[in-house]
C-alpha cells in the first residue's frame, strides 16, 4: 500500500501539527502551516488529528495510488482532480489502485493537504513527522518530496469494497468550506515592544492593508509596508519568538514569523498573530494584502476554543459515518 | 505585569507563551537564574506546559491553551492561569543556584584556508594570530542559550581584546565555522548565511539528527576550544 510521486512540486513535504520539546536546542517546530486545515482532511478520513499529511504548494505534485485508499483535501483549492475528473475539496474520496491526483490551478489559498486514511508508515524523528528541512530530518527523508518517491501507507485495509465501479467514488460527508469565507483582517495580541512605535506608527499598523511580498516562505512573510518608526530604546537580546511574531526589522519593514521560524530572535516584537487566525495567514501568498487589528487575550482563547469544538464535532461526525461504511 | 520589587517582568509571547524577562541583558548571574527556573519548571511542570525556552535573560514557556482552558473556570484566561503559575514558582527560592552544566572541551582548527577573516581580526586588533588563537582558547564560555539554527549555542564572554561587532550584511558561512560578534562566541552546526567573524573551523559534530540527543551542548554548560593543526583536523 502506497502512494508514488510521478511528478514533483515546487515544494510539498510531510507535516503534522510540529516538533515540540526541543525548542530549547535551536530545533525549530516545522509543522503545518496551516494546522487546521491539515486537522480538518485528517478528520475527513478518521484520522488522529496529529497524522502526518503532505503539504502542497503550487505546482503541486502528481500523486499516483497503487492500491485504493481514502483520501481527502483540505486547506487551500488547486482545482484537483482524479485521473482528469475534477474532485472536491473538503471531502472524504475513495480512490482506486492506479489513480492519479493531480492539480491544475491555484483558485484559492497557498497550501493544500492531503490526508490518507491510516496515514504514512514513516519514522518519528524526536515525536514528529514534520520535515525539517533545515536539519534535514523528519517526515520523508528530512527533505521535499521528489519525482519517484514511494510513500508506504500504515492502512492494511483493502478499501475496494467501497468502489463497486471502476470510478472513484465522493463519499457523503464534507467538511464546511470555510475558506470560501476567507477573510483578509487579522487579529493580533500586542507584542512586548508595541508601546515603543510611534503613534502614528501604531495608527499606520491598525489601519493600512500590508502586502506579502515575494519574500514569503515556511519561515516567514515579510511585509512590503512603508517603514515604521520607532521611539528609540534600548537594544534588544536574543529571546524566544513564536509562530505568528511579527518583527520590526532594521530597516522599519516588518517580518511575521511562520512554522520554520528561528527559536529566538532579537528584533522588537510588535504583535503576535493569535493562533485561531493562523490558519487565515498560513493560505496567503506573494500580492495579498492584509489588515491587522487588536485583540485581548480572552478572544483571542475563546477563537480558538471554538475552532477546536468545530474540529471535535466534525471529527466525530466523520467517525460515525465511516462506521456506518464499515 | 511589570510589578512593584521583582526582579523580573511577565509579559505574553502571543497566546500560546510567556516570558520572563530579568533584565534584557548578557550577564552570567542573571543566565544563571534563567537555567535554573528552566529546570524548576520542568520538574515541577504545571498542567498543560509544553516547554520552557531559555535565552540570555529570558525564560518563555510555551503551554497548550486549550488544555488549560479545560481545568479553569470560565471567564478566567489560560494566560492568566499561567502567569499566576509562574509567579507562585517564581516566589519559591530557584531550586539550588548550582550550576548542572557539563563541561566540554571542543577542537578548533585556526587556520587562514578555513576561517576568512582569522588574519583579517588579528590585524584590525594589532595583534597576532598566535596570540588571538591564545585569547580565544583561554576562557572557559558559559553556554548562555541556543538559538538561531538547531544546535548553535550563543557562548560568552569573548576577550575585550578579540571583541568585533558583526558584519552589517550576513554572508555564506561554512558548517563548523567558529564565529566572534561582539562578546559572543559561537559555531554554525550547518551552513548558512551569518553576521559573524570567522576565526577557525570545527570538526565535531554540534548537530547529529541520529543521536538520541541530538545537540551536543546545551545552555548553562562549560565550553572550551582548544587548537589542533590542519593534520588533526582533517582525522578528526
Amino acid at each position: 500500500m502506497s502512494l508514488r510521486i510521478i511528478k514533483a512540486g515546487i515544494l510539498d513535504t510531510i507535516q503534522d501539527l510540529g516538533r515540540y520539546g526541543f525548542l530549547a536546542g535551536g530545533i525549530n517546530p516545522s509543522g503545518a502551516m496551516d494546522r487546521y486545515a491539515l486537522q480538518i482532511a485528517n478528520a475527513l478520513v478518521g484520522n488522529a488529528a496529529g497524522e502526518a499529511g503532505i503539504e502542497l504548494h503550487f505546482p503541486a505534485a502528481v500523486i499516483l495510488f497503487t492500491e485504493p485508499a481514502l483520501i481527502a483535501l483540505s486547506g487551500a483549492d488547486f482545482s484537483p482532480s482524479i485521473n482528469g475528473e475534477p474532485v472536491p475539496m473538503q471531502q472524504c474520496i475513495v480512490v482506486n489502485k492506479n489513480d492519479a491526483l493531480q492539480f491544475h490551478r491555484p483558485r484559492k489559498g497557498a497550501r493544500a493537504y492531503l490526508a490518507v486514511a491510516g496515514g504514512f508508515l514513516l519514522e518519528d524523528w524526536l515525536g514528529s513527522r514534520s520535515t525539517n528541512l533545515k536539519a534535514v530530518a523528519g517526515g520523508y527523508h528530512g527533505r521535499r518530496l521528489q519525482k519517484g518517491d514511494e510513500l508506504l501507507l500504515n492502512s492494511k485495509k483493502d478499501y475496494g469494497y467501497l468502489l463497486p465501479g471502476k470510478k472513484i467514488r465522493v463519499m457523503p460527508w464534507a467538511a464546511d468550506n470555510k475558506y470560501e469565507e476567507l477573510s483578509s483582517e487579522i487579529a493580533v495580541l500586542p507584542g512586548h515592544e508595541w508601546g515603543r512605535l510611534t503613534a502614528e506608527a501604531k495608527e499606520r499598523f491598525l489601519h493600512s492593508p500590508f502586502l506579502i511580498t515575494k519574500l514569503a516562505d515556511r519561515m516567514g512573510y515579510r511585509l512590503g509596508n512603508e517603514p515604521l518608526t520607532m521611539v528609540p530604546g534600548e537594544e534588544i537580546i536574543s529571546s524566544a519568538v513564536s509562530m505568528g511574531t511579527i518583527q520590526l526589522l532594521p530597516d522599519g519593514k516588518l517580518i511575521v514569523l511562520m512554522a520554520d521560524h528561528q527559536t529566538t530572535g532579537g528584533y522588537p516584537r510588535l504583535a503576535h498573530v493569535i493562533t485561531a487566525h493562523h490558519s487565515i495567514l498560513a493560505q496567503l501568498k506573494s500580492g495579498d494584502a492584509v489588515y491587522f487589528r487588536l485583540t485581548d487575550t480572552l478572544t483571542a482563547e475563546e477563537l480558538l476554543a471554538r475552532q477546536q469544538q468545530h474540529l471535535r464535532q466534525l471529527q466525530h461526525a466523520c467517525t460515525l459515518k465511516l462506521q456506518q461504511y464499515g | 505585569m511589570n510589578g512593584g520589587n521583582r526582579p523580573y517582568e511577565l509579559f505574553a509571547l502571543g497566546d500560546t507563551a510567556l516570558t520572563i524577562d530579568w533584565g534584557n541583558r548578557m550577564d552570567e548571574q542573571i543566565n544563571r537564574e534563567v537555567i535554573a527556573r528552566a529546570a524548576q519548571f520542568r520538574q515541577q511542570p504545571f498542567p498543560g506546559l509544553l516547554e520552557t525556552v531559555p535565552a540570555y535573560s529570558s525564560l518563555t514557556v510555551f503551554f497548550d491553551p486549550l488544555f488549560i482552558r479545560q481545568h479553569i473556570s470560565p471567564g478566567k484566561t489560560a494566560m492568566e492561569y499561567v502567569t499566576e503559575r509562574a509567579e507562585a514558582l517564581l516566589g519559591l527560592p530557584a531550586a539550588a543556584q548550582q550550576e548542572t552544566g557539563r563541561r566540554v572541551r571542543i577542537p578548533v582548527c585556526y587556520d587562514p584556508s578555513l576561517a576568512p577573516e582569522l588574519e583579517w581580526l588579528a590585524r584590525e586588533k594589532e595583534i597576532s594570530v598566535e596570540e588571538l588563537i591564545i585569547l580565544h582558547t583561554t576562557p572557559v564560555y558559559r553556554v548562555y542559550m541556543m538559538g538561531f539554527l538547531p544546535g548553535f549555542a550563543y557562548m560568552g564572554e569573548v576577550d575585550e581584546r578579540i571583541r568585533m561587532p558583526r558584519k552589517p550584511q550576513p554572508q555564506p558561512t561554512r558548517a563548523g565555522s567558529v564565529g566572534i560578534a561582539g562578546r559572543q562566541t559561537g559555531i554554525y552546526p550547518f551552513a548558512s548565511p551569518g553576521g559573524w567573524h570567522v576565526i577557525g573551523n570545527s570538526p565535531v559534530q554540534l548537530f547529529n539528527k541520529s543521536r538520541e540527543e541530538p545537540t551536543l551542548i546545551s545552555a548553562g554548560d562549560r565550553v572550551q576550544f582548544y587548537a589542533i593543526d590542519k593534520y588533526e583536523f582533517a582525522h578528526y
